[in-house]
């Protein structure tokens, strides 16, 4: 392309223009959201378009009541990562590398689990955890949370797997080296960008859950900040400044990652939904 | 998709197993291990998926009340929650009130997310930056989405409504509040929520169509739409299905945003099968009344599973 004509980049900035418009529309209610929780005072009334003063005291009691909430989200979630990369890694492996027999049903389950609700899965899970004495416990929410993540991460990093060089693979065998420290010592390494997505998505699943917080807890020792927000409205619905401050703070990682990580994202949204 | 892979492992296997000594039992030695990389997945997809489906069955023939969890008993009683669930008119309500928001909310999404899609193929500044800071709605805790909607919703302060007043076009609507708008307030903002997944995928798909097309329809001198009826729609086909198919799937099963919006209300206008499931089950304790509308979702969403992986097979990936 040559040098652009100034119609052509007027017409260019013209675009920019009119794709700053749209994300402005689209992220309005998100700026509503932080504006509401700095004007704490409004309380049930209207709310300035723009805070007037900086006033940040609904933040600060929103991490008074939340803070702990949030903090067992962390936890919870980066158990369930664990968990599901644990799972999901050596399983992606073995099905696009070992050609196993019924590998292809497996990847077909993998793919109809997407298909079963969550509600369902909370009906029956609750029940088998009062039995197993898992309701109110982290392990068992990092489990729930966990199966949120598995299937999609297997999807992806067996798409991924399959396309390692099996000439790297050999070699590893030539020297010696068995399945597991094949699998260890090369294959992770080189599927870290595969690694990094799914565990980027399993954690942004797991902290955004609020249905198995929702019907696996009965008490408030294991409450995520989902469950937290949604039971404040409940008790503080004139106090929607501190409501909102809690919901800016819920939102903080899933801004910070898109930051950081915005390609594994665009990946993993592209990659997990259609391969 | 798997064929192909197992084909391209063969040599490599063959050469591995020549030179070990006891081949027999080596290679089975072998597979075990092999099994081992597998056999923990399909275990917890087997207790997380497999045996909720079929617990559900069974328990949807169970007389569970709330002193179940104390008794431990929960009777077999024939099917009576099945036809119990099916006389209480707020079951049909639920299924028509999940079919509209389905379909409503599909409907939406796809076409601002298929025109946010192609606005995006031009090139212009920033275009890159804007387009991944569209997904940020998506990346929000649904809950919290909902939560947020519906303080910008509420009749008297909400900010929509004194937007609209501004404007002059009325600014009272009782969006959240009246059983005959809470249903579509609901759509809106699913949609809201859908519209960034739509368009990553769509504009994913629309960047594999060859420039070549588009470069022969223009010399032939079709007009915008024409290209995009021509070419495009024809050529993103595939893409479509899968897109239409998992927004299917992970939109006739929502709670979360219900919940947060209206809890089903008012006067049960946003009731939909998801939320009836967890109100029979968590609010009422009465699981058997769950199971029985969990089992209609199920079916409901195993019609279109066929529909995803029918689409799985033609993308042929």
């Amino acid at each position: 392309m040559a040098s652009p004509t100034p119609t052509t980049s007027r017409r260019r900035w013209g675009s920019t223009l009119a794709g700053a418009l749209i994300l402005c529309v689209m992220l309005f209610p998100l700026y509503w959201m932080l504006n509401t929780a700095l004007q704490p005072a409004s309380g049930l009334l209207q709310v300035d378009p723009v805070p007037g003063s900086l006033d940040l005291s609904g933040f600060s009691k929103a991490l008074d009541d939340q803070g702990g909430h949030l903090l067992t989200s962390l936890v919870v979630s980066l158990g369930a990562v664990a968990i599901c990369l644990a799972i999901a890694a050596p399983a992606a492996y073995g099905l696009a590398r070992f050609g196993l027999r019924g590998s292809r049903t497996i990847v077909f389950g993998t793919l109809i689990t997407q298909m079963v609700p969550g509600i369902v899965i909370a009906n029956a899970l609750y029940n088998s955890y009062v039995d197993l004495g898992l309701v109110n416990s982290y392990f068992g929410l990092m489990l729930a949370d966990a199966s949120l993540g598995i299937p999609f991460s297997i999807v992806l990093m067996r798409s991924f797997m399959v396309s390692i060089p099996g000439e790297v693979i050999e070699a590893a065998q030539m020297d010696g080296a068995g399945p597991v420290r094949t699998f260890v010592r090369v294959v992770l390494p080189m599927s870290r960008n595969a690694l990094i997505t799914s565990g980027l998505f399993a954690f942004l699943f797991s902290w955004s859950d609020f249905m198995f917080a929702l019907t696996l807890n009965t008490t408030d020792d294991v409450k995520p900040v989902t469950l937290g927000i949604y039971q404040y409205i409940g008790a503080h619905v004139g106090d929607w400044g501190s409501v909102m401050a809690a919901s800016v703070l819920s939102a903080v990682p899933a801004a910070i990652l898109l930051v950081l990580a915005q390609k594994y994202i665009a990946a993993g949204i592209t990659g997990g939904s259609v391969k | 998709m798997t064929t192909s892979t197992v084909t391209a492992q063969a040599p490599a296997k063959a050469s591995g197993k020549a030179a070990a000594p006891g081949p027999d039992r080596l290679r089975r030695r072998r597979r075990l291990a092999q099994w081992g990389f597998v056999a923990p997945a399909v275990v917890f997809m087997l207790l997380f998926f497999g045996y909720p489906l079929v617990r559900n069955v069974v328990m949807s023939f169970q007389h569970y009340t709330p002193e179940t969890f104390f008794t431990g008993e929960a009777p077999f009683n024939g099917a009576d929650n099945w036809s119990n669930v099916f006389q209480d008119a707020l079951f049909s309500k639920a299924l028509w009130h999940t079919l509209v928001f389905t379909a409503g909310s599909l409907l939406g999404q796809f076409c601002i997310g298929l025109a946010l899609a192609v606005f995006f193929t031009r090139r212009f500044p920033l275009g890159g930056v804007l387009r991944s800071l569209i997904l940020l709605p998506w990346l929000v805790p649904m809950v919290v989405s909902g939560i947020v909607w519906r303080r910008i919703l509420d009749q008297d302060t909400g900010v929509l409504n004194s937007f609209l007043d501004a404007l002059g076009l009325g600014g009272h609507t009782p969006w959240l509040t009246s059983p005959g708008m809470a249903l579509l307030s609901v759509i809106l903002v699913n949609i809201w929520i859908g519209i960034p997944f739509n368009m990553v995928i769509l504009y994913g798909g629309l960047q594999e169509i060859p420039k070549e097309l588009y470069e022969a329809a223009s010399l032939d001198g079709a007009s915008a739409w024409r290209t995009f009826r021509s070419i495009t729609l024809p050529m993103l086909r595939p893409v479509i299905t899968v897109v239409l198919v998992l927004g299917f799937m992970s939109t006739v099963k929502i709670l979360d945003l219900i919940l947060a919006l209206t809890d089903g209300g008012p006067a049960d206008a946003t009731q939909t099968l998801g939320t009836l499931t967890y109100q029979n089950s968590f609010v009422q304790l009465d699981f058997g009344a769950g199971a029985v509308v969990g089992n209609v979702l199920i079916l409901v969403s195993a019609v279109f599973a066929v529909l995803y992986l029918r689409a799985n097979r033609t993308e042929g990936k």
